[in-house]
C-alpha cells in the first residue's frame, strides 16, 4: 500500500496554485491529506501532481464580521474544536469538531479538505449545509460564492472547476434565539457516520433547515422545514412528513430509513433542549 | 539490510478463474516472477490422515487457476515497496472467470461449482461424531431447534506478517527472519516446498507483535520470497500490509449450525444434535489443515455440561475464500455461541433464570476428573461454582431489578452470561485424532548457568506478545532462586532453540513451562553436589535454599559455584556430575489430554430498540486458570482476548458478494472495537490446579476471547424478549437488531419452533 509516485507543489500564493492546476493536467489538491492520503496508498487516485496548499496564506486566514465569519479551507478540525478560530454557530461548530473522527484526524484534516472530498458522511458536509454557509471559490483571479449545499453536488462531487480552489467558508452568525441540534449514527466511535440529522432554528433570520445526511448522496436540505415539527418548539417531530420526504429521495431500505428518522428527531429533541 | 530489495504481489482480483495467459513486460525480465518461473517448487500441502480428507494443494504462485481474491499470481521485486507495487500493476493477466462459491452452503450443493477439478464434490471431509444413548424418535419435554451463523473473521494483530529472506554463501543457508509463532514448523514447511535440507535453513522468529494463530501457518508468501531470494541471490523482504492481511490472510472462523437440544421440564438437557458446516476456504492450510475447526466443533460441542445423547455431523466445505487458520480459541467461541444461545432458549422455554438451568446441567466438582459424552477428560475444577461466582459479581437480581423498572429513554435492558471450558495443551492423542501431519507431543528446554551466576533458557516455543519471556523466567528462579532480571530467556530461532512445534493451543507455559522446571531441577541437584564440596559437607547434610546451597550458618552462592565450576573445575572432585551447569531436558504432562481451564463471562448492556446500537454496561469474567505464574499476565490476556470477543459479538465481519468479492478490504470497513467499545472488564480468579502438570498450571491464554459472543448475544436476546424477537448470526449488528424486531412484529411465526412443556 504505497503510493504511485507523484509530483509535488507546494505554492505560497493563491493565483500560483490556480497557475498549476491549470497547466496540469492531472492535478489533485492537498489539504490535510486525511482522506487523499489513504487513496494515494490505496493507489484509488494516481494523479501526476499534488498540489500541497498548505502553505498560501488565505487558506487559513480567519476574519470576522458583524455578520458572519470566513474561515480559510486550510483551518483544521482541531482548530475549530480547540475554538481557535471565531465562533458563528452558538456552539455548533466547536461542539461537532470534537466528534469527527479520531484527534489525530482533528490534527491535520481541514474543513476545506472535507468539504471538497464531500464524502456523505463528514460532518461539515451536513453541519455547514444546515448553517446555510457559502463556500468561497477561488479560479483565475476571480471569486465566487456557492451555498455548501450546492457546492456538494453528489458522493464524492463537488462544484469545483479544474483550475479553481476552494479558499474558504463564510458562516453567517447564529442569533441568541438560535436553537441547534444534531445526531450523528456511527457502528463505533469516530468511524464514518451511517446517517446523520441536523437541525438548526433561528427564528431571528427566519432560518429553520432540517439536513438529512450520510445517505450515499449529498445531504439533503430542507429549508423552511418546519413542516417535519408538530409545531415551533421542535420538539416532536412529524414522522410521517420525514418518511414521505425520505420516499421521495428514493431511500426505501427499512433500516436506512429508520436511522435517517431517529436521526431527525434526536437532532430536532437536541435543539428544542437548547431553548 | 545492506542490498536488501522489497517483494509486493501480483494478487487475483477474481474469486475463481482459469489463467489463460500471463505476460511479464520484457523490462521487468529478472524481476518479476510468476507460477512458471518456480523450478522445483512444490506446493504447500497440509493434508489430514483422516479417511475421506480430500487433498488441496495450495500453489506458491496461481499457475493454471485461481481460487480465491487475493491469491498470489506473481511476485515483484523493487527498490522500494512502492517500486515493487508499480511492477506488480504492470503484470498482465488474462483470466476466464468461472462461477464461484461464495458461500458454503452453496458450495454443499450438488450443483455448486466445482473447486478441485479432481473432487466430486466442495467437501474437504464430513464427519460424524454420536456418544451416548441413540437420538433416533428420541422425544423430549422441551425439543428447540435453530440456525446459527457465525461470521468469517480477520486476525487483527497490530503487526501484520512480515519476513526477510536471505541465502547465506559462507554457511550454504537460507536465514529466514519471519513473523512466526512456530520456526521450527515454518522451517519444515520451507525445506518440503523448497527441497532443501533443514540444516540449510535457520528460521528466527525476532519480536512478534501479535499473532493470535494469523502466524501459525506456513505462507505461500514465506515460501516464494525465499526461493526469489536464493534466485535473486541478494536479501528480500515482504511487509503484509493491512488490504494483504484482510483480504487473502487472515481469514478464520466462519461456521453454520443446526442445532436442537432437548431437554426436561426444569430445563435438564436430554440430548444434543447438530449439523455443523465450516467454511473453510480454497485450500488446507499448513500445518493444521482444514480439519481442525471441524474436528474442534464435533468434539467440543457439548462444553461443560453432563447430558446424556450426542450427535454431531460436520462438512469442512471448501469455497472461493482464503483458506481458513485457526483463531485463539480455535472453534471455540463459534461452539460456544451456539451451544449458549440454546441453553438460553430451554430457560426461556423452562420459565428460569438462565444460570439455574445451567446448574442442572454442567459437571459438578465431585464428578471430577470427568470424561464427557465425547470423551473429553476435564480435569479439575468447580464449574457450578463459577457461575454461582459470576452471578453474584455481576449481580444479576440488580439488573432484573432495573429491566423490571424500564429504561428512561427507552432502551431495553438485556443480561447474558456464558459459561466454557477451554481444552490446552493437549497432546498427541488429541492432534492425532485430528489428522494434522504435525503434532505437538514432547517439549525440551535447555537452561545454562552462566559462569557469573545468571541464567539462560532456550525455549523452542515463541513469544509473540505475551510476556513468555517473563513467565519462563519466573518458573526457572522458582526453582533456582536466580533473580528473573538475572534470567535470559532465549527463544524463536531454530540455530539456538530446541525444537518445538511452537506456540498455539494454549500449550506454552504448560509445556515449555514444565520443561524449564525439569531442567532447573536436573541443576539443582548438580548444584547440591558441587555447593556440598565446596562447604566440604556431605549431600545429605546440605540443603538448596534461595539459590544458594547452604548447611548450618555456612553458604555458597549460585555465582560463586559457577565460578568454581567453569573457571576452577580443578577444586571439584573426580565423581563431579560432568554435566555441569547446563542441561536440557524433557517434559510431558501426566496425561496427554490437556488441562481444562474454565470461565464464566457476564455481560449487562442496553439494546437501543430504534436503531439497533448496543452499549455495554458492565462485563465480568470468572475464570479459573489453576495456579497462575503471573496474574497480570493472565490478566492481560483476558482483557485481550474479552476486548476481541467483543468484536467477534458486535463488530467484526469479512462479508463476501455473491462473486466472491471481499467486502472489507480496508479498517474503515473492517470494524475492530477501539478503547470507547471495550468497558472496563472485571476479572475475578478462582484457582484449582491441575492435576497433570508442574504446579498445576493450566492454559489460559485463549479464554477471554471465547465468552463474549455467547454472552452478548445472549443479553441482546435478553433485551429483545419482551418483544418476541432474537438474534442468530454474529456479528450482532445495528442491521440484524432490527431486523429481528422487524421480524417478530412485521410476521407472527407460522410455525413455532419451541414446543412448551405440556
Amino acid at each position: 500500500m504505497k503510493s504511485a509516485s507523484f509530483g509535488y507543489a507546494r505554492p505560497v500564493a493563491l493565483e500560483e496554485a490556480s497557475r498549476i492546476l491549470r497547466e496540469t493536467a492531472d492535478a489533485k489538491i492537498f489539504a490535510g491529506g486525511q482522506s487523499l492520503g489513504p487513496m494515494l496508498n490505496l493507489r484509488l487516485v494516481r494523479p501526476d501532481v499534488i498540489v500541497d496548499v498548505t502553505a498560501i496564506p488565505e487558506l487559513v486566514h480567519v476574519e470576522e464580521t458583524e455578520d458572519q465569519v470566513f474561515i480559510g479551507a486550510c483551518v483544521t478540525h482541531a482548530n475549530i474544536e480547540d475554538r481557535y478560530v471565531p465562533d458563528p454557530s452558538r456552539q455548533m461548530m466547536p461542539t461537532l469538531a470534537k466528534g469527527i473522527a479520531y484527534r489525530a484526524v482533528r490534527n491535520r484534516g481541514t474543513v476545506g479538505g472535507s468539504l471538497c472530498h464531500a464524502d456523505p458522511a463528514a460532518d461539515w458536509v451536513s453541519i455547514l449545509s444546515a448553517l446555510s454557509a457559502q463556500a468561497v471559490i477561488y479560479g483565475a483571479g476571480q471569486r465566487r460564492r456557492v451555498p455548501v449545499e450546492r457546492f456538494v453536488t453528489g458522493p464524492f462531487e463537488a462544484a469545483l472547476a479544474s483550475d479553481e480552489i476552494l479558499e474558504g467558508v463564510s458562516i453567517p452568525k447564529l442569533s441568541a434565539r438560535a436553537r441547534w441540534g444534531y445526531y450523528k449514527f456511527c457502528r463505533k466511535t469516530g468511524e464514518f457516520a451511517d446517517a446523520i440529522g441536523a437541525v438548526v432554528c433561528d427564528p431571528d433570520r427566519d432560518l429553520c433547515r432540517v439536513v438529512i445526511g450520510a445517505t450515499g448522496s449529498s445531504p439533503f436540505v430542507v429549508e423552511n422545514a418546519l413542516h417535519f415539527f408538530r409545531d415551533d418548539t421542535l420538539t416532536e417531530v412529524n414522522s410521517d412528513a420525514v418518511l414521505t420526504f425520505l420516499d421521495s429521495l428514493g431511500l426505501h431500505d427499512a433500516f436506512e430509513r429508520q436511522l435517517h428518522l431517529v436521526a431527525v428527531e434526536r437532532a430536532a429533541s437536541r435543539a428544542a433542549a437548547t431553548a | 539490510m545492506p542490498g536488501m530489495l522489497e517483494v509486493a504481489f501480483t494478487r487475483s482480483p477474481l474469486a475463481h478463474a482459469r489463467i489463460v495467459a500471463i505476460e511479464v513486460p520484457a523490462d521487468l525480465a529478472g524481476r518479476v516472477f510468476v507460477a512458471r518461473d518456480l523450478d522445483g517448487v512444490r506446493s504447500i500441502r497440509a493434508s489430514a490422515t483422516l479417511p475421506g480428507f480430500k487433498v488441496s494443494d495450495q500453489p506458491v504462485i496461481a499457475s493454471d487457476r485461481v481460487r480465491y481474491v487475493g491469491e498470489i499470481v506473481a511476485l515483484c521485486i523493487g527498490n522500494t515497496r512502492a517500486d515493487a507495487e508499480d511492477a506488480a500493476t504492470r503484470v498482465r493477466v488474462e483470466y476466464e472467470e468461472l462461477p464461484a462459491v461464495s458461500d458454503m452452503l452453496q458450495g454443499r450443493a450438488p450443483d455448486a461449482p466445482r473447486l478441485h477439478p479432481k473432487w466430486d464434490d466442495n467437501v474437504f471431509l464430513e464427519s460424524f461424531v454420536e456418544g451416548g444413548a441413540p437420538l433416533k424418535h428420541f422425544e423430549a419435554p422441551v425439543r428447540i431447534t435453530r440456525e446459527l451463523r457465525t461470521q468469517r473473521q480477520c486476525m487483527s494483530p497490530l503487526e501484520g506478517k512480515g519476513l526477510l529472506a536471505y541465502w547465506d554463501t559462507r554457511r550454504d543457508q537460507l536465514v529466514v527472519l519471519t513473523s512466526t509463532q512456530m520456526p521450527h514448523v515454518v522451517r519444515s514447511g520451507l525445506c518440503e516446498c523448497l527441497g532443501l535440507e533443514q540444516r540449510q535453513v535457520r528460521v528466527t522468529a525476532p519480536d512478534v507483535g501479535g499473532g493470535f494463530g494469523h502466524k501459525g501457518v506456513l505462507s505461500p508468501e514465506e515460501v516464494a520470497v525465499c526461493w526469489a531470494a536464493r534466485k535473486c541471490g541478494v536479501p528480500l523482504r515482504w511487509l503484509e500490509d493491512r488490504r494483504e492481511q484482510l483480504v487473502a490472510n487472515a481469514n478464520c472462523r466462519e461456521h453454520h449450525y443446526v442445532i436442537t437440544i432437548y431437554a426436561d421440564e426444569r430445563g435438564k438437557m436430554l440430548g444434543l444434535e447438530a449439523e455443523a458446516s465450516v467454511d473453510a476456504g480454497a485450500y488446507s492450510a499448513y500445518p493444521f489443515t482444514s480439519c481442525v475447526e471441524p474436528s474442534q466443533i464435533a468434539s467440543i460441542l457439548p462444553g461443560p455440561y453432563d447430558f446424556p445423547r450426542y450427535r454431531c455431523r460436520t462438512w469442512s466445505v471448501a469455497t472461493n475464500k482464503p483458506p481458513i487458520l485457526p483463531y485463539r480459541g480455535v472453534a471455540r467461541s463459534g461452539v460456544c455461541f451456539a451451544l449458549e444461545v440454546m441453553l438460553d432458549h430451554v430457560a426461556r422455554a423452562v420459565g428460569r433464570e438462565p444460570y439455574e438451568v445451567r446448574l442442572e446441567n454442567l459437571v459438578r466438582p465431585e464428578q471430577m476428573p470427568f470424561n464427557n459424552i465425547t470423551n473429553k477428560h476435564f480435569d479439575s475444577g468447580d464449574y457450578p461454582e463459577c457461575l454461582r461466582q459470576l452471578v453474584e459479581a455481576l449481580d444479576i437480581p440488580k439488573w432484573r431489578k432495573r429491566q423490571k423498572n424500564g429504561e428512561p429513554d427507552g432502551r431495553l435492558l438485556g443480561v447474558g452470561l456464558s459459561i466454557f471450558n477451554e481444552q490446552a495443551a493437549h497432546g498427541m492423542s488429541v492432534y492425532g485424532s485430528w489428522g494434522i501431519p504435525i503434532l505437538p507431543g514432547y517439549e525440551q528446554a535447555s537452561v545454562r548457568i552462566t559462569p557469573d551466576g545468571g541464567l539462560e533458557v532456550r525455549c523452542g516455543i515463541q513469544s509473540h506478545g505475551q510476556g513468555m519471556e517473563t513467565s519462563l523466567a519466573q518458573v526457572a528462579s522458582q526453582i533456582l532462586g536466580i533473580a528473573p532480571e538475572r534470567i535470559a530467556v532465549v527463544h524463536g530461532d531454530t540455530d539456538t532453540s530446541p525444537y518445538s512445534v511452537g506456540t498455539y493451543g494454549s500449550r506454552s507455559l504448560v509445556m515449555a513451562g514444565g520443561a524449564v522446571s525439569t531442567a532447573c531441577k536436573q541443576l539443582r541437584e548438580r548444584l547440591l553436589k558441587i555447593g556440598a564440596h565446596m562447604l566440604q559437607s556431605n549431600i545429605e547434610s546440605v540443603r538448596f535454599e534461595d539459590g544458594c546451597v547452604r548447611t548450618g550458618e555456612a553458604m555458597v552462592d549460585i555465582a560463586a559455584m559457577a565460578n568454581t565450576w567453569y573457571h576452577l573445575p580443578h577444586e571439584l572432585p573426580a565423581d563431579v556430575d560432568i554435566g555441569g551447569l547446563e542441561a536440557t531436558a524433557g517434559y510431558k504432562t501426566k496425561r496427554d489430554s490437556g488441562t481444562f481451564s474454565y470461565a464464566a463471562h457476564g455481560v449487562a448492556l442496553l439494546v437501543d430498540p430504534r436503531t439497533g446500537s448496543v452499549e455495554i454496561l458492565d462485563y465480568v469474567v470468572v475464570e479459573d486458570g489453576g495456579v497462575l505464574v503471573n496474574p497480570m499476565i493472565v490478566d492481560g490476556q483476558i482483557y485481550g482476548g474479552a476486548a476481541q470477543g467483543i468484536g467477534t459479538a458486535l463488530y467484526e465481519e469479512m462479508p463476501y458478494d455473491e462473486s466472491g468479492q471481499p467486502l472489507a478490504s480496508t479498517l474503515a470497513d473492517y470494524l475492530l472495537p477501539g478503547p470507547t467499545e471495550v468497558p472496563d472488564i472485571r476479572i475475578v480468579h478462582m484457582e484449582t490446579p491441575s492435576p497433570y502438570t508442574e504446579f498445576g498450571v493450566k492454559g489460559i491464554g485463549e479464554g477471554g476471547a471465547i465468552g463474549p459472543p455467547a454472552a452478548i448475544a445472549n443479553a441482546v436476546n435478553d433485551a429483545l424478549r419482551t418483544l418476541g424477537a432474537e438474534v442468530t448470526r454474529l456479528p450482532v449488528t445495528p442491521r440484524r437488531i432490527f431486523e429481528a424486531i422487524h421480524r417478530s412484529t412485521s410476521a407472527a411465526r407460522s410455525e413455532p419452533s419451541v414446543q412448551r412443556p405440556s
